[in-house]
Protein backbone atom coordinates (compact mmCIF):
# COMPACT_ATOMS: atom_id res chain seq x y z
CA UNK A 1 0.00 0.00 0.00
CA UNK A 2 1.40 3.33 -1.03
CA UNK A 3 1.09 6.01 1.60
CA UNK A 4 0.92 9.56 0.34
CA UNK A 5 3.68 12.00 1.19
CA UNK A 6 3.50 15.60 2.36
CA UNK A 7 5.83 18.16 0.84
CA UNK A 8 7.02 21.37 2.45
CA UNK A 9 9.41 23.99 1.24
CA UNK A 10 10.89 26.50 3.65
CA UNK A 11 12.32 29.72 2.30
CA UNK A 12 13.44 27.77 -0.77
CA UNK A 13 15.67 29.57 -3.22
CA UNK A 14 17.46 28.21 -6.27
CA UNK A 15 19.65 30.41 -8.45
CA UNK A 16 21.24 29.94 -11.83
CA UNK A 17 24.41 32.01 -12.13
CA UNK A 18 23.08 34.32 -9.45
CA UNK A 19 19.67 34.76 -11.12
CA UNK A 20 16.86 33.45 -8.91
CA UNK A 21 14.76 30.67 -10.46
CA UNK A 22 12.94 30.11 -7.19
CA UNK A 23 12.75 32.97 -4.76
CA UNK A 24 12.14 32.22 -1.06
CA UNK A 25 9.27 29.82 -1.64
CA UNK A 26 7.16 28.63 1.29
CA UNK A 27 4.75 25.90 0.27
CA UNK A 28 2.93 22.92 1.67
CA UNK A 29 1.50 20.24 -0.60
CA UNK A 30 -1.09 18.26 1.31
CA UNK A 31 -0.86 14.46 1.06
CA UNK A 32 -3.11 12.41 -1.21
CA UNK A 33 -4.26 15.24 -3.45
CA UNK A 34 -3.74 16.08 -7.11
CA UNK A 35 -1.94 19.41 -7.19
CA UNK A 36 -1.54 21.60 -10.23
CA UNK A 37 1.73 23.48 -10.54
CA UNK A 38 0.87 26.30 -12.90
CA UNK A 39 2.96 29.06 -14.36
CA UNK A 40 4.17 30.47 -17.62
CA UNK A 41 7.33 29.26 -19.32
CA UNK A 42 10.29 30.23 -17.15
CA UNK A 43 8.23 30.75 -14.00
CA UNK A 44 10.24 28.16 -12.05
CA UNK A 45 7.90 25.15 -12.32
CA UNK A 46 10.55 22.77 -13.62
CA UNK A 47 13.15 23.99 -11.16
CA UNK A 48 10.69 23.44 -8.31
CA UNK A 49 9.80 19.96 -9.60
CA UNK A 50 13.48 19.02 -9.89
CA UNK A 51 14.26 20.35 -6.42
CA UNK A 52 11.33 18.49 -4.83
CA UNK A 53 12.55 15.27 -6.47
CA UNK A 54 16.10 15.74 -5.18
CA UNK A 55 17.57 16.32 -8.64
CA UNK A 56 18.87 19.67 -7.49
CA UNK A 57 20.24 21.07 -4.22
CA UNK A 58 18.58 24.24 -2.87
CA UNK A 59 20.82 27.30 -2.70
CA UNK A 60 18.95 28.46 0.38
CA UNK A 61 16.16 27.08 2.48
CA UNK A 62 15.08 23.47 2.19
CA UNK A 63 12.63 20.91 0.92
CA UNK A 64 11.11 18.53 3.47
CA UNK A 65 9.24 15.38 2.57
CA UNK A 66 7.37 13.50 5.26
CA UNK A 67 4.60 11.07 6.03
CA UNK A 68 3.87 7.60 4.73
CA UNK A 69 6.60 5.14 5.63
CA UNK A 70 9.27 7.85 5.78
CA UNK A 71 8.60 8.77 9.38
CA UNK A 72 10.10 12.14 10.18
CA UNK A 73 10.65 14.86 7.60
CA UNK A 74 13.66 14.32 5.36
CA UNK A 75 15.38 16.29 2.63
CA UNK A 76 15.35 14.58 -0.77
CA UNK A 77 18.77 15.62 -2.09
CA UNK A 78 21.26 12.69 -2.07
CA UNK A 79 18.76 10.66 -0.03
CA UNK A 80 17.94 7.30 -1.63
CA UNK A 81 15.15 6.46 0.82
CA UNK A 82 13.27 9.60 -0.21
CA UNK A 83 14.11 9.62 -3.92
CA UNK A 84 12.97 6.02 -4.42
CA UNK A 85 9.56 7.20 -3.22
CA UNK A 86 9.49 10.36 -5.30
CA UNK A 87 9.00 9.90 -9.02
CA UNK A 88 9.63 12.85 -11.33
CA UNK A 89 8.77 12.35 -14.99
CA UNK A 90 10.14 15.01 -17.30
CA UNK A 91 9.75 15.40 -21.02
CA UNK A 92 13.50 14.92 -21.47
CA UNK A 93 13.02 11.40 -20.16
CA UNK A 94 16.14 11.22 -17.95
CA UNK A 95 16.81 7.75 -19.39
CA UNK A 96 19.61 6.11 -21.35
CA UNK A 97 18.41 6.27 -24.95
CA UNK A 98 20.37 3.47 -26.61
CA UNK A 99 18.61 0.62 -24.79
CA UNK A 100 15.29 -1.08 -25.54
CA UNK A 101 12.11 0.01 -23.76
CA UNK A 102 12.06 -3.17 -21.67
CA UNK A 103 15.39 -2.21 -20.04
CA UNK A 104 13.97 1.10 -18.86
CA UNK A 105 10.94 -0.78 -17.52
CA UNK A 106 13.20 -3.30 -15.76
CA UNK A 107 15.28 -0.52 -14.22
CA UNK A 108 12.17 1.23 -12.86
CA UNK A 109 10.89 -2.11 -11.50
CA UNK A 110 14.18 -2.60 -9.65
CA UNK A 111 14.35 0.91 -8.20
CA UNK A 112 10.74 1.64 -7.29
CA UNK A 113 9.54 0.03 -4.05
CA UNK A 114 5.85 0.23 -5.00
CA UNK A 115 6.26 -0.78 -8.66
CA UNK A 116 3.22 -2.55 -10.12
CA UNK A 117 4.26 -4.82 -13.00
CA UNK A 118 0.70 -5.69 -14.04
CA UNK A 119 -0.21 -2.04 -14.31
CA UNK A 120 2.98 -1.35 -16.31
CA UNK A 121 2.15 -4.15 -18.77
CA UNK A 122 -1.43 -2.97 -19.16
CA UNK A 123 -0.36 0.64 -19.72
CA UNK A 124 2.36 -0.28 -22.25
CA UNK A 125 -0.34 -2.15 -24.20
CA UNK A 126 -2.83 0.67 -24.05
CA UNK A 127 -0.30 3.31 -25.12
CA UNK A 128 1.11 0.87 -27.71
CA UNK A 129 4.72 1.31 -26.65
CA UNK A 130 6.84 -1.45 -28.25
CA UNK A 131 8.94 -3.27 -25.62
CA UNK A 132 11.80 -4.31 -27.86
CA UNK A 133 12.38 -1.04 -29.67
CA UNK A 134 15.29 1.17 -28.63
CA UNK A 135 14.10 4.28 -26.84
CA UNK A 136 15.96 6.58 -29.25
CA UNK A 137 13.95 5.04 -32.13
CA UNK A 138 10.60 5.92 -30.53
CA UNK A 139 8.55 8.87 -31.78
CA UNK A 140 8.26 11.87 -29.48
CA UNK A 141 4.72 10.80 -28.57
CA UNK A 142 5.80 7.26 -27.67
CA UNK A 143 8.71 8.57 -25.60
CA UNK A 144 6.25 10.72 -23.65
CA UNK A 145 3.93 7.74 -23.30
CA UNK A 146 6.76 5.63 -21.92
CA UNK A 147 7.44 8.35 -19.33
CA UNK A 148 3.79 8.40 -18.33
CA UNK A 149 3.72 4.60 -18.00
CA UNK A 150 6.82 4.60 -15.79
CA UNK A 151 5.36 7.42 -13.70
CA UNK A 152 2.04 5.71 -13.12
CA UNK A 153 3.35 2.15 -12.62
CA UNK A 154 5.90 3.39 -10.06
CA UNK A 155 2.95 4.20 -7.82
CA UNK A 156 5.35 6.49 -5.99
CA UNK A 157 3.84 8.17 -2.90
CA UNK A 158 4.86 11.48 -4.52
CA UNK A 159 4.59 11.49 -8.31
CA UNK A 160 5.42 14.60 -10.32
CA UNK A 161 4.65 14.93 -14.03
CA UNK A 162 6.54 17.93 -15.37
CA UNK A 163 4.94 18.69 -18.75
CA UNK A 164 5.82 15.09 -19.50
CA UNK A 165 2.76 14.51 -21.64
CA UNK A 166 3.19 17.50 -23.96
CA UNK A 167 4.63 15.33 -26.72
CA UNK A 168 1.50 13.19 -26.78
CA UNK A 169 -1.39 13.78 -29.15
CA UNK A 170 -4.86 14.56 -27.81
CA UNK A 171 -6.22 10.97 -27.71
CA UNK A 172 -3.07 9.82 -25.88
CA UNK A 173 -3.28 12.72 -23.42
CA UNK A 174 -6.91 11.86 -22.74
CA UNK A 175 -5.89 8.25 -22.16
CA UNK A 176 -3.23 9.51 -19.73
CA UNK A 177 -5.81 11.59 -17.84
CA UNK A 178 -8.19 8.61 -17.66
CA UNK A 179 -5.47 6.23 -16.47
CA UNK A 180 -4.21 8.76 -13.95
CA UNK A 181 -7.66 9.27 -12.41
CA UNK A 182 -8.43 5.54 -12.41
CA UNK A 183 -5.18 4.60 -10.72
CA UNK A 184 -5.35 7.53 -8.32
CA UNK A 185 -8.82 6.37 -7.25
CA UNK A 186 -7.40 2.91 -6.60
CA UNK A 187 -4.18 4.02 -4.89
CA UNK A 188 -4.48 7.60 -3.64
CA UNK A 189 -1.15 9.36 -3.56
CA UNK A 190 0.29 12.84 -3.82
CA UNK A 191 0.39 13.88 -7.44
CA UNK A 192 1.76 17.07 -8.96
CA UNK A 193 0.92 18.02 -12.54
CA UNK A 194 3.11 20.82 -13.77
CA UNK A 195 1.65 22.50 -16.81
CA UNK A 196 0.62 25.65 -18.57
CA UNK A 197 -2.34 23.87 -20.23
CA UNK A 198 -4.63 25.16 -17.49
CA UNK A 199 -7.97 24.57 -19.13
CA UNK A 200 -7.10 21.02 -20.12
CA UNK A 201 -6.19 19.76 -16.65
CA UNK A 202 -7.98 22.10 -14.26
CA UNK A 203 -11.00 19.83 -13.66
CA UNK A 204 -8.70 17.03 -12.48
CA UNK A 205 -6.95 19.15 -9.87
CA UNK A 206 -7.86 19.65 -6.24
CA UNK A 207 -5.31 22.34 -5.40
CA UNK A 208 -3.22 24.71 -7.45
CA UNK A 209 0.09 26.43 -6.89
CA UNK A 210 0.67 29.35 -9.24
CA UNK A 211 4.23 30.54 -9.75
CA UNK A 212 5.42 33.66 -11.48
CA UNK A 213 9.09 34.56 -11.82
CA UNK A 214 10.07 32.09 -9.14
CA UNK A 215 7.64 33.47 -6.59
CA UNK A 216 4.42 32.09 -5.24
CA UNK A 217 1.43 33.98 -6.66
CA UNK A 218 -1.21 31.93 -4.90
CA UNK A 219 -1.92 28.50 -3.51
CA UNK A 220 -5.56 27.57 -3.25
CA UNK A 221 -8.15 24.83 -3.72
CA UNK A 222 -8.90 25.08 -7.42
CA UNK A 223 -12.66 25.31 -6.94
CA UNK A 224 -12.13 28.34 -4.70
CA UNK A 225 -10.31 30.10 -7.52
CA UNK A 226 -13.19 29.49 -9.90
CA UNK A 227 -15.45 32.42 -9.31
CA UNK A 228 -12.86 34.41 -7.35
CA UNK A 229 -12.39 36.82 -10.21
CA UNK A 230 -15.07 39.12 -11.50
CA UNK A 231 -15.30 41.46 -14.43
CA UNK A 232 -17.03 44.78 -13.79
CA UNK A 233 -18.29 46.65 -16.84
CA UNK A 234 -20.02 50.04 -17.00
CA UNK A 235 -19.47 53.80 -17.08
CA UNK A 236 -15.82 54.46 -16.23
CA UNK A 237 -16.46 56.63 -13.17
CA UNK A 238 -18.90 54.12 -11.66
CA UNK A 239 -16.52 51.23 -12.31
CA UNK A 240 -13.64 53.09 -10.65
CA UNK A 241 -15.74 53.96 -7.62
CA UNK A 242 -16.90 50.36 -7.22
CA UNK A 243 -13.50 48.70 -7.73
CA UNK A 244 -11.69 51.07 -5.34
CA UNK A 245 -11.52 48.47 -2.57
CA UNK A 246 -10.46 45.54 -4.77
CA UNK A 247 -7.25 44.26 -6.28
CA UNK A 248 -7.60 45.22 -9.92
CA UNK A 249 -5.91 42.69 -12.22
CA UNK A 250 -6.66 44.27 -15.56
CA UNK A 251 -8.45 47.27 -17.04
CA UNK A 252 -9.71 48.08 -20.50
CA UNK A 253 -11.48 51.15 -21.84
CA UNK A 254 -13.67 51.64 -24.85
CA UNK A 255 -14.90 55.23 -25.03
CA UNK A 256 -16.74 56.01 -21.81
CA UNK A 257 -17.14 52.33 -20.92
CA UNK A 258 -14.64 50.58 -18.75
CA UNK A 259 -14.07 46.91 -17.98
CA UNK A 260 -12.08 45.96 -14.90
CA UNK A 261 -11.10 42.48 -13.78
CA UNK A 262 -10.90 42.27 -9.99
CA UNK A 263 -9.95 39.64 -7.47
CA UNK A 264 -12.23 39.13 -4.53
CA UNK A 265 -15.46 37.70 -3.27
CA UNK A 266 -18.51 39.65 -4.29
CA UNK A 267 -21.19 39.04 -1.70
CA UNK A 268 -24.88 39.58 -2.51
CA UNK A 269 -24.89 43.07 -0.91
CA UNK A 270 -22.04 44.18 -3.15
CA UNK A 271 -23.69 42.63 -6.18
CA UNK A 272 -26.91 44.49 -5.47
CA UNK A 273 -24.94 47.71 -5.02
CA UNK A 274 -23.20 47.18 -8.36
CA UNK A 275 -26.43 46.45 -10.18
CA UNK A 276 -28.01 49.54 -8.68
CA UNK A 277 -25.06 51.58 -9.97
CA UNK A 278 -25.76 50.26 -13.50
CA UNK A 279 -22.75 47.96 -13.59
CA UNK A 280 -22.61 44.55 -15.18
CA UNK A 281 -20.83 41.86 -13.20
CA UNK A 282 -19.55 38.69 -14.81
CA UNK A 283 -17.50 35.72 -13.64
CA UNK A 284 -13.92 35.25 -14.79
CA UNK A 285 -12.74 31.79 -15.83
CA UNK A 286 -9.76 30.05 -14.32
CA UNK A 287 -7.73 30.31 -17.51
CA UNK A 288 -8.32 34.08 -17.69
CA UNK A 289 -7.60 34.48 -14.01
CA UNK A 290 -4.35 32.57 -14.50
CA UNK A 291 -3.42 34.82 -17.41
CA UNK A 292 -4.14 37.95 -15.36
CA UNK A 293 -2.28 36.67 -12.30
CA UNK A 294 0.85 35.76 -14.24
CA UNK A 295 0.65 38.05 -17.24
CA UNK A 296 2.67 41.03 -18.29
CA UNK A 297 1.40 43.97 -16.28
CA UNK A 298 -0.54 46.31 -18.49
CA UNK B 1 -21.26 17.44 -19.82
CA UNK B 2 -18.60 20.07 -20.13
CA UNK B 3 -17.87 21.96 -16.96
CA UNK B 4 -17.67 25.71 -17.00
CA UNK B 5 -14.41 27.15 -15.75
CA UNK B 6 -16.14 30.14 -14.19
CA UNK B 7 -17.87 28.64 -11.18
CA UNK B 8 -16.93 25.87 -8.74
CA UNK B 9 -17.29 22.46 -10.40
CA UNK B 10 -18.82 20.85 -7.32
CA UNK B 11 -21.78 23.25 -7.59
CA UNK B 12 -22.15 22.42 -11.28
CA UNK B 13 -22.18 18.71 -10.43
CA UNK B 14 -24.88 19.27 -7.81
CA UNK B 15 -26.94 21.31 -10.29
CA UNK B 16 -26.66 18.64 -12.96
CA UNK B 17 -27.86 15.89 -10.64
CA UNK B 18 -30.71 18.07 -9.37
CA UNK B 19 -31.71 18.67 -12.98
CA UNK B 20 -31.72 14.95 -13.69
CA UNK B 21 -34.01 14.45 -10.71
CA UNK B 22 -36.42 17.24 -11.69
CA UNK B 23 -36.71 15.96 -15.27
CA UNK B 24 -37.12 12.39 -14.03
CA UNK B 25 -33.91 11.12 -15.67
CA UNK B 26 -32.98 9.99 -12.15
CA UNK B 27 -35.84 8.33 -10.28
CA UNK B 28 -36.44 8.48 -6.55
CA UNK B 29 -34.63 5.73 -4.63
CA UNK B 30 -32.47 5.12 -7.70
CA UNK B 31 -28.76 4.65 -7.05
CA UNK B 32 -26.50 7.37 -8.43
CA UNK B 33 -22.96 6.81 -9.73
CA UNK B 34 -20.21 6.49 -7.14
CA UNK B 35 -17.95 9.51 -6.83
CA UNK B 36 -15.09 7.54 -8.42
CA UNK B 37 -17.27 6.45 -11.34
CA UNK B 38 -18.49 9.99 -11.72
CA UNK B 39 -14.94 11.38 -11.57
CA UNK B 40 -13.71 8.88 -14.16
CA UNK B 41 -16.66 9.45 -16.47
CA UNK B 42 -16.40 13.23 -16.47
CA UNK B 43 -12.61 13.28 -16.04
CA UNK B 44 -12.68 15.34 -12.88
CA UNK B 45 -11.02 15.17 -9.49
CA UNK B 46 -12.72 12.57 -7.22
CA UNK B 47 -12.62 14.97 -4.25
CA UNK B 48 -14.53 17.54 -6.30
CA UNK B 49 -17.17 14.96 -7.20
CA UNK B 50 -17.39 13.90 -3.56
CA UNK B 51 -17.94 17.51 -2.51
CA UNK B 52 -20.81 17.88 -4.99
CA UNK B 53 -22.44 14.71 -3.72
CA UNK B 54 -21.92 15.73 -0.08
CA UNK B 55 -23.71 18.99 -0.78
CA UNK B 56 -26.70 17.05 -2.14
CA UNK B 57 -26.74 14.82 0.96
CA UNK B 58 -26.73 17.97 3.12
CA UNK B 59 -29.62 19.36 1.09
CA UNK B 60 -31.63 16.17 1.58
CA UNK B 61 -31.61 15.37 -2.14
CA UNK B 62 -29.46 12.23 -1.83
CA UNK B 63 -29.05 9.75 0.98
CA UNK B 64 -26.28 7.31 1.79
CA UNK B 65 -26.57 3.60 2.36
CA UNK B 66 -23.47 2.55 4.20
CA UNK B 67 -21.27 0.30 2.09
CA UNK B 68 -23.61 0.40 -0.90
CA UNK B 69 -23.66 3.91 -2.26
CA UNK B 70 -25.84 6.97 -2.68
CA UNK B 71 -29.47 7.11 -3.68
CA UNK B 72 -32.01 9.74 -4.66
CA UNK B 73 -34.13 10.71 -1.64
CA UNK B 74 -37.82 9.65 -1.85
CA UNK B 75 -39.08 13.23 -1.70
CA UNK B 76 -36.23 14.78 -3.72
CA UNK B 77 -38.26 15.61 -6.81
CA UNK B 78 -40.98 17.44 -4.86
CA UNK B 79 -38.38 19.26 -2.80
CA UNK B 80 -36.54 20.49 -5.90
CA UNK B 81 -39.68 21.34 -7.83
CA UNK B 82 -40.97 23.42 -4.94
CA UNK B 83 -37.68 25.25 -4.76
CA UNK B 84 -37.70 25.97 -8.48
CA UNK B 85 -41.34 27.06 -8.46
CA UNK B 86 -40.48 29.65 -5.81
CA UNK B 87 -37.92 31.26 -8.08
CA UNK B 88 -39.65 30.58 -11.43
CA UNK B 89 -41.12 34.07 -11.91
CA UNK B 90 -37.98 35.88 -10.81
CA UNK B 91 -35.59 33.60 -12.77
CA UNK B 92 -37.57 32.86 -15.92
CA UNK B 93 -40.61 35.10 -16.42
CA UNK B 94 -39.24 38.48 -15.34
CA UNK B 95 -36.19 38.35 -17.65
CA UNK B 96 -38.50 37.34 -20.53
CA UNK B 97 -40.75 40.33 -19.88
CA UNK B 98 -37.75 42.68 -19.69
CA UNK B 99 -36.50 41.35 -23.02
CA UNK B 100 -39.98 41.65 -24.58
CA UNK B 101 -40.22 45.27 -23.46
CA UNK B 102 -36.73 46.06 -24.72
CA UNK B 103 -37.45 44.73 -28.21
CA UNK B 104 -41.05 45.97 -28.37
CA UNK B 105 -43.16 42.84 -28.10
CA UNK B 106 -46.54 43.71 -26.48
CA UNK B 107 -47.33 41.63 -23.41
CA UNK B 108 -50.69 40.65 -24.91
CA UNK B 109 -48.80 38.86 -27.73
CA UNK B 110 -46.90 36.87 -25.12
CA UNK B 111 -50.11 36.00 -23.30
CA UNK B 112 -51.67 34.92 -26.57
CA UNK B 113 -48.64 32.75 -27.37
CA UNK B 114 -48.82 31.10 -23.96
CA UNK B 115 -52.56 30.47 -24.41
CA UNK B 116 -51.83 28.65 -27.69
CA UNK B 117 -50.26 25.90 -25.54
CA UNK B 118 -53.69 25.36 -23.99
CA UNK B 119 -54.40 25.04 -20.31
CA UNK B 120 -51.51 22.78 -19.27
Amino acid sequence: MTAALTVRTEDLSVRFAGVPALDRLDLRLAPGKIHGLLGRNGSGKSTLAATLAGFRRPDEGRVLIEGGDLGTAQEPYENAVVTSRVCLIRESGDRPDAVPVKHAVGLAAALRPYWDADLAGDLLDRFEVPLNKKIQKLSRGKKSALGVVLGLASRAPLTIFDESYLGMDVPSRNLFYDMLLADYAEVPRTIVLSTHLVSEVSAMLEEVVILDQGRLVTQSPVDALRGRGASIVGPAAAVDEFTGGFTVLAEERLGGTKSSTVLGDLDPALLAQATAAGLEIGPVGLQDLFVHLTGVKS
Amino acid sequence: MVFDDRSPIYLQIAEQIKNDIVTGALAEDEQVMSTNQYAAFYRINPATAAKGFAQLVDDGVLYKKRGIGMFVAPNARDLLRTGRRDSFFADVVDPMIREAKAIGIPLKDIVQHIRSYGEA
